[in-house]
């Protein structure tokens, strides 16, 4: 073999591009980012999504109005029951339905327990990405997962199934609650009250966490309504904009909450509305089994045959606060047995689209830092 | 209490300082890969969180000697959580050529095993078996953390009992 | 940030006012969009289209927070060919919606500084989302993969 003349190469090797999925333990799900490196320094990243694109869009115009609340439910798997309550709040507008308070009252203290799990799936794996699967942050985690296992094991007795509960009906909810659920979700309650100080104590006072949160990630509040950003991304950049109060649906025009709002706009600001979040979650909870109203809790019961119920024709929006934002539901119907056309206003999709604007100049490790703090779930994002 | 390497040893014998124990060499190996199962960390959907939900503090899969490992090339057992759609099949059919033999794969989740009722959607591929070889299914939207568990269960017999994994 | 109103709005480029918001010849999307901004509509909401039977009307949703008020601009297309200009000047979250919509759909959002498609293979055949397509595609499509290769 003929001998190769030496050369000097150069040391500095300019961009490196490299792909960060879609099989990685931060990625929170199948994302793939390609970036570009200069270093350790991302000059530019590029989310490719898709991965998990299972096309419910387009099984939602073969599937039956009573069908397909359980469906949704797949999307944002980490908090299923707001997909099945933005599609029923949604077609219950469109169709005109009326929900019973009670149903409602229902239907929100569900949502609420979900959003309070979520949060603590996002706390924990926020744990790993910042510390290290087999580090510091294994601890947060099985300490999160340990609070939300209770919240499940309540969710099983109420509905049979840890989370893809299937509550929400169009026209209320689907399981009653019964005095010792009641009781138990009132214990429940105080329980993780009295865990979010030791949660904090782990994570927010947590100096390391601090430094490496703080000034990561800044999305200015131009920004953040160009993109179109929403939920705690949003309310961590100073506007304060939820909508549970901006478009009230079921029980929250009756309830009193606070929506926590930051102006940083950093991923430390994120975190903290988050974990405000939870305690408002556990305000609402309480008041929801205070003064949970009497009466049927839906008014159509789920047809056995899918093509017997329609809905009238028509084009209606209609969008819950999920744990990770807006989620919207634009529904066009031409008055037959199965939506026309069905579009899912994804929160996750949206706060996904500021990272090629936020990411430069970031180190590595805090684009997983940000990654963490946009809270995403693939699923939400494919669809 | 029976002295654990007695199932599994052909014969033992302890005097003061150790002992000797003497084992068939297929049942020494089988022994060590099922104690020490390390899976890929390859949940795609919702199944990822019950997966998630079972490594954590009340399940704890850890006991079991299993870790979850991010890299193809330190893992044993692939646990495909979650619907494969058809751009992730050619990255699961890598990341399975990318591990090492002995190797098995488990496939956890109805929308695995069979693609769930996203079965005929143009973007999804109706169960991972098509991309991979399975030696588990476990059933379930989603398995409950004890159905998977039992699911492991199920491929430590299976490696003790059955074939070695994928020829 | 000035009042809205929609209705003199939708006179003044040719279109007219539905109850979810305006709809607008094609020509007259980007104004709309820019008035609505100009007005104080700066948050940007979703991009959809639908298949109707004259073509595909698309539908941006813009929303003024501090009125909290949404307004969905919609638009149509013809069926063979459906170009539309793209909000992305206007509204930088239109991004990601509009490749979404070219790749499920085919419409072609002119000025997109970055149509590629989104959900699917960059290779894929067809348009999932429109009607004639069928949803049941047979598990015969493979994308090309070296690991594929004996």
């Amino acid at each position: 073999m003929a001998e190769a003349p030496l050369q000097v190469v150069e040391r500095d090797f300019g961009e490196l591009a490299m792909h960060m999925g879609p099989q990685h333990p931060s990625t929170h799900g199948v994302l793939r980012l390609t970036l570009r490196l200069r270093g350790e320094t991302v000059v530019a990243a590029d989310p490719g999504i898709g991965f998990l694109h299972r096309g419910v869009e387009k099984l939602s115009e073969s599937l039956g109005w009573e069908q397909l609340a359980p469906v949704y439910e797949r999307d944002d798997y980490v908090a299923p029951t707001f997909n099945s309550l933005g599609f029923c709040v949604a077609a219950e507008r469109l169709g005109g339905i009326q929900v019973p308070r009670r149903g409602a009252w229902l239907r929100t203290l569900t949502a609420e327990l979900t959003r309070i799990a979520s949060h603590l799936v996002w706390l924990g794996t926020w744990g790993l990405d910042l510390g290290g699967a087999l580090g510091g942050g294994t601890t947060l985690y099985m300490y999160c997962f340990r609070e939300r296992e209770k919240i499940l094991d309540w969710l099983e007795a109420h509905t049979g199934t840890r989370f893809h509960t299937n509550v929400n009906l169009i026209g209320g909810a689907r399981y009653d609650l019964t005095p010792e659920l009641a009781r138990s979700a009132r214990v429940l309650m105080n329980g993780i009250e009295a865990a979010i100080p030791e949660l904090w104590g782990m994570s927010g006072d947590s100096s390391i966490l601090r430094d490496r949160t703080r000034g990561i990630g800044v999305i200015s509040p131009e920004l953040a309504q160009a993109v179109g950003v929403t939920g705690p991304v949003l309310r961590g950049s100073g506007i304060a904009f939820d909508v549970r109060q901006a478009a009230p649906y079921d029980a929250y025009p009756e309830l009193q909450f606070d929506v926590p709002v930051r102006r940083e706009g950093d991923a430390f600001a994120r975190f903290q509305v988050r974990m405000e979040e939870i305690l408002q979650s556990v305000r609402l909870v309480r008041q929801i089994l205070d003064g949970l109203p009497r009466g049927p809790i839906f008014t159509r019961r789920p047809l056995k045959n899918p093509k017997a119920s329609k809905l009238p024709a028509g084009e209606a929006y209609a969008a819950v606060e999920s744990a990770r934002g807006e989620l919207g539901f634009y529904l066009v119907s031409d008055g037959s047995w199965r939506p026309y056309r069905l579009k899912i206003h994804a929160p996750s999709f949206a706060n996904l689209q500021v990272i090629p604007h936020v990411a430069p100049g970031l180190l590595v490790a805090d684009l997983v830092a940000l990654l963490g703090s946009l809270d995403p779930v693939l699923g939400d994002v494919d669809r | 209490m029976t002295d654990p390497l007695q199932e599994v040893a052909d014969e033992v014998v302890r005097f003061p300082g150790g002992g000797v124990a003497l084992f068939r060499s297929d049942r020494l190996f089988k022994w060590a890969q099922t104690g020490s199962l390390w899976p890929l960390t390859f949940g795609l959907a919702c199944c990822a969180i019950e997966m998630m939900a079972t490594f954590a503090g009340r399940f704890d899969l850890d006991r079991f000697g299993m870790i979850l490992r991010p890299s193809p090339r330190q893992a044993d057992v692939m646990l495909v959580a979650g619907t494969v759609t058809i751009k992730m099949a050619p990255r699961i059919r890598t990341l399975y050529d990318q591990m090492a033999h002995p190797k098995w794969v488990v496939s956890m989740g109805s929308c695995a095993n069979s693609g769930d009722h996203y079965r005929h959607v143009y973007s999804v591929v109706p169960g991972v078996d098509h991309v991979v070889p399975v030696d588990v299914y476990i059933p379930g939207c989603p398995p409950t953390p004890e159905a998977l568990m039992e699911g492991l269960f199920v491929l430590q017999r299976k490696i003790r009992e059955g074939t070695d994994g994928v020829a | 940030m000035g009042s809205l109103d929609l209705e003199a709005l939708a006179q003044g480029m040719g279109g007219k006012v539905h109850p979810l918001g305006i709809d607008v010849p094609r020509e007259a999307l980007l104004p709309a969009l820019t008035a609505l901004r100009e007005a104080g509509c700066r948050y940007y909401l979703l991009c959809t289209v639908t298949e109707v039977a004259s073509g595909f009307e698309v539908v941006h949703g813009v929303r003024d927070v501090e009125a909290n008020r949404t307004v969905f601009v919609k638009t149509g297309t013809g069926k063979d060919d459906p170009r539309v200009p793209s909000a992305v000047p206007v509204f930088a979250g239109a991004n990601w919606f509009e490749r979404e919509m070219l790749d499920l759909f085919g419409v072609v959002f002119e000025g997109h500084p970055d149509p590629r498609r989104l959900m699917m293979p960059d290779d894929y055949p067809g348009y999932p989302l429109r009607k004639d397509f069928p949803m049941a595609t047979p598990w015969g499509y493979r994308p090309a993969t070296d690991a594929e290769a004996p």
